[in-house]
């Protein structure tokens, strides 16, 4: 079995078998990740470069220790600035990386689209770890995979994406990849964080939290981005907490079994009360380490394709 | 010398003419049509231009030059012979420089540049200094130094305020008030607001941008009796808001470009920086909306918003990419394959976009296809199909989304200025 394109652009249109491929593989990686040792041989030889245009902490981190895990060799490139700003083109910086011969290419920026336009420029895989607004299939996949783990199943699931949705690269992820393994994806947030025309995309719009709370299996709830000027979108956090904040008497109102799903890193007593962060119904910390047996996944399904 | 475009189809729309026969040209004026003599063509350069047209040059009314400023992304002679191959014999070339054109000598300074050659130069200049907005250009010193319009391209005219002086001050010399109409407030975006953008994940511009500032500065060239012209519009309700201003005796035009009456924002899914322009490209519905308005007369003229940018500028990460694409050398085959081949407009129609309707909005006269009248005609050919190749345009600059493009119609010549364009060369008639 392999995957159908030997890059992870995105999750909109990779078919479900694909999916299910890496969220299986995944599930095999997991089991590595208990035992004492958790390294294996797979990608060993292979010279990956992680090339991170924008600030991250955790996906950078995790996206290292997976390849570590895998034997790859791997190397860090951190652009605090935008090339435009920096005076070598994008297409020259990548042009030197690959005269080194690299084999994979993990890239993270503030535009959208730059993952497609590296494959244009260079002969790596790519794998997108995040553009812009657009998608972060990475962590599509390991909510998708962590849902799976508490359901057992997607299909026929109810999934609400709380927040920023607009501003969002990891909800349309979540959309695009949740839906095609059937699961009925909803969003729910005040209308300057919806975007237009999502309903489109066969997603149903909540702006009552208590209705999305009432009628979903799953609510996946997004960081207020107040560094991505959320700040403009919403009177204050104080409201935002008021209306859309996720809180445990929120929650028990419906008396109901429910997972909590949560991108990090948390603003508490914002999108989520700290009692809902570290209570019963999330498994965010969870999410973290599903986060690398999935990045494993991907990274060895494309890794070992052209072998 | 003499010239003679045998059997050539004459069609100039203004003067009611539609008709095959003979044209003789001497010395770069018109001297016969028809009832030529067998010594006629023993004495003269026969041109066998059958099936072809022969019209009123064409004008682009929107064209960025880049010069002063850009000169490694236009000059006046690389953007002029981009217009001659293109088929034109005239552009009007926006102020949005460095520095701006916005006093009489960088006038004087692009009409030296262009002095002496085939294809006619009318700089627009800035309705504002610096185009900021603040305070009125020297206008009247503009108009005498050979300015034929206003415009702050690149942005609109920022306040109503200021945009009612430019009007109520432009009244004593007639020009029109170009406007890149957009709000700036809404204007903080990379492609179209729409459902592809939402896919996308790109910042976006919603339509309401535009329909806002066309429908304030509709408001305000009523409430001065000034003259507006919007400049590429795009949106499905701007169009309507001009029809209604046309209805109303607004002096209102309007011109849209080949793009936006060709593409969609779903062209942007390959996130090729050549589908990255503004006005972003719009909705299907909108591009039909504009045909609409190319059909019905709302919209007066097709302009291309040439805009010539370097590769490493334009090579870039999507969002950081510059606005624009290049249009003089593809914009009569779009127009033919898109409008009059889809019968949308027919080919007279087509005169009246390209030759008639720019020069009347900038108060130009028309050329005429008349013995005693200088010769400027664009001759072309509306079956030849081509295919676009970037690498052979005469622009300095290659980025056009339409490279590799199977298109239909294609000029043939051109003829100004006692100077003919044909077969890739310029030479004296």
């Amino acid at each position: 079995m392999s995957l159908s394109n030997r890059h992870l652009l995105g999750l909109y249109g990779v078919p479900k078998e694909d999916l299910q491929l890496i969220l299986d593989t995944a599930r095999t990686f997991r089991e590595v990740l208990e035992r004492p040792i958790k390294r294996v041989p797979t990608l060993q030889g292979k010279t990956i470069v992680n090339l991170f245009y924008e600030n991250s902490t955790r996906t950078r981190i995790s996206f290292e220790l997976a390849q570590k895990r895998l034997s790859a060799d791997t190397v860090n490139f951190s652009a605090g600035i935008s090339s435009a700003k920096k005076g070598e083109t994008f297409k020259d910086t990548v042009r030197n990386i690959e005269a080194m011969k690299v084999d994979m290419i993990v890239v993270r920026h503030q535009s959208a689209g730059v993952p497609i336009y590296l494959t244009r420029i260079s002969k790596a895989n790519i794998i997108n770890a995040g553009d812009g607004l657009h998608e972060h299939p990475t962590q599509g996949l390991l909510d998708m995979y962590s849902i799976k783990e508490k359901y057992g199943k997607l299909e026929g699931l109810n999934i609400c994406i709380v927040g920023d949705v607009a501003h969002s690269r990891v909800a349309l992820s979540n959309i695009y990849g949740l839906k095609t393994m059937g699961a009925n994806v909803s969003v729910c947030g005040p209308a300057t964080m919806i975007p237009m025309d999502i309903d489109l995309l066969g997603v149903k719009v909540y702006s009552n939290i208590d209705a999305a709370i009432a009628n979903n299996d799953v609510l996946n709830v997004l960081r207020i981005q107040l560094e991505r000027d959320a700040g403009k979108r919403i009177p204050s956090v104080r409201e935002y907490h008021k209306y859309f904040g996720i809180t445990s008497e929120r929650l028990e109102k419906h008396n109901k079994d429910i997972l909590i799903l949560h991108p990090g890193p948390i603003n508490r007593g914002v999108e989520l009360s700290s009692e809902v962060a570290d209570g019963p119904y999330q498994v965010i910390l969870n999410q973290v380490t599903n986060g690398v047996a999935v990045r494993m996944a991907v990274l060895y399904l494309l890794g070992t394709m052209n072998l | 010398m003499k010239i003679i475009l045998k059997q050539i189809n004459l069609l100039n729309p203004e003067q009611n003419l539609n008709k095959k026969d003979d044209l003789l040209i001497e010395n770069g004026v018109i001297k016969q049509i028809g009832g030529l003599k067998e010594t006629d063509f023993k004495s003269s350069v026969v041109y066998e231009f059958e099936n072809k047209f022969c019209s009123p040059g064409f004008l682009d009314m929107h064209v960025h030059l880049r010069e002063p400023g850009r000169e490694d992304e236009e000059t006046v002679e690389t953007g002029t012979n981009a217009a001659a191959a293109g088929g034109f014999t005239g552009v009007a070339c926006m102020p949005n420089t460095t520095p701006d054109i916005d006093s009489a000598e960088i006038v004087r300074f692009i009409k030296e540049k262009a002095a002496g050659r085939l294809v006619d130069v009318y700089p627009v200049a800035c309705a504002t200094l610096h185009r900021k907005g603040d305070s009125l250009s020297p206008m009247y010193e503009l108009f005498e130094a050979g300015a034929v319009a206003f415009s702050d391209d690149g942005v609109a005219i920022k306040t109503a305020g200021v945009l009612r002086n430019a009007f109520e001050y432009s009244r004593n010399f007639g020009t029109a008030i170009i406007e890149h109409c957009e709000e700036e407030s809404l204007a903080d975006g990379s492609m179209n607001e729409s459902l592809t953008s939402t896919i996308l994940g790109l910042p976006a511009i919603p339509n309401v941008a535009e329909d806002l500032i066309v429908a304030r500065d509709l408001m305000m060239a009523e409430f001065t009796g000034g003259k507006i012209h919007i400049a590429h519009i795009s949106s499905k309700n701007a169009v309507d808001f001009v029809r209604q201003a046309k209805k109303k005796g607004i002096k209102v035009t309007a011109e849209v470009t080949p793009h936006h009456f060709t593409l969609s924002d779903e062209s942007l899914k390959s996130f090729d920086t050549n589908y990255k322009m503004n006005p972003p490209l719009r909705t299907r519905d909108d591009v039909e909306a504009v045909i609409e308005g190319l059909k019905d007369g709302t919209i007066d003229c097709i302009a291309s918003d040439h805009a010539p940018h370097s590769i490493e500028e334009k090579e870039m990460e999507f969002i950081f990419a510059p606005n624009g694409i290049l249009g003089l050398e593809t914009e009569l085959g779009l127009a033919v394959t898109e409008l009059v081949n889809k019968k949308h407009i027919s080919l007279s129609q087509l005169v009246g976009k390209f030759a008639i309707n720019p020069r009347k909005i900038l108060n130009l006269q028309v050329p005429q296809i008349n013995p005693g009248e200088i010769a400027n005609l664009t001759i072309f050919d509306p079956e030849l199909i081509w295919t676009v190749d970037v690498s052979k345009f005469k622009s300095k600059s290659k980025n056009s989304p339409f490279d590799m493009r199977l298109l239909t119609g294609k000029s043939v010549a051109v003829i100004n200025n006692h100077k003919m364009f044909f077969e890739d060369r310029f030479f004296d008639i």
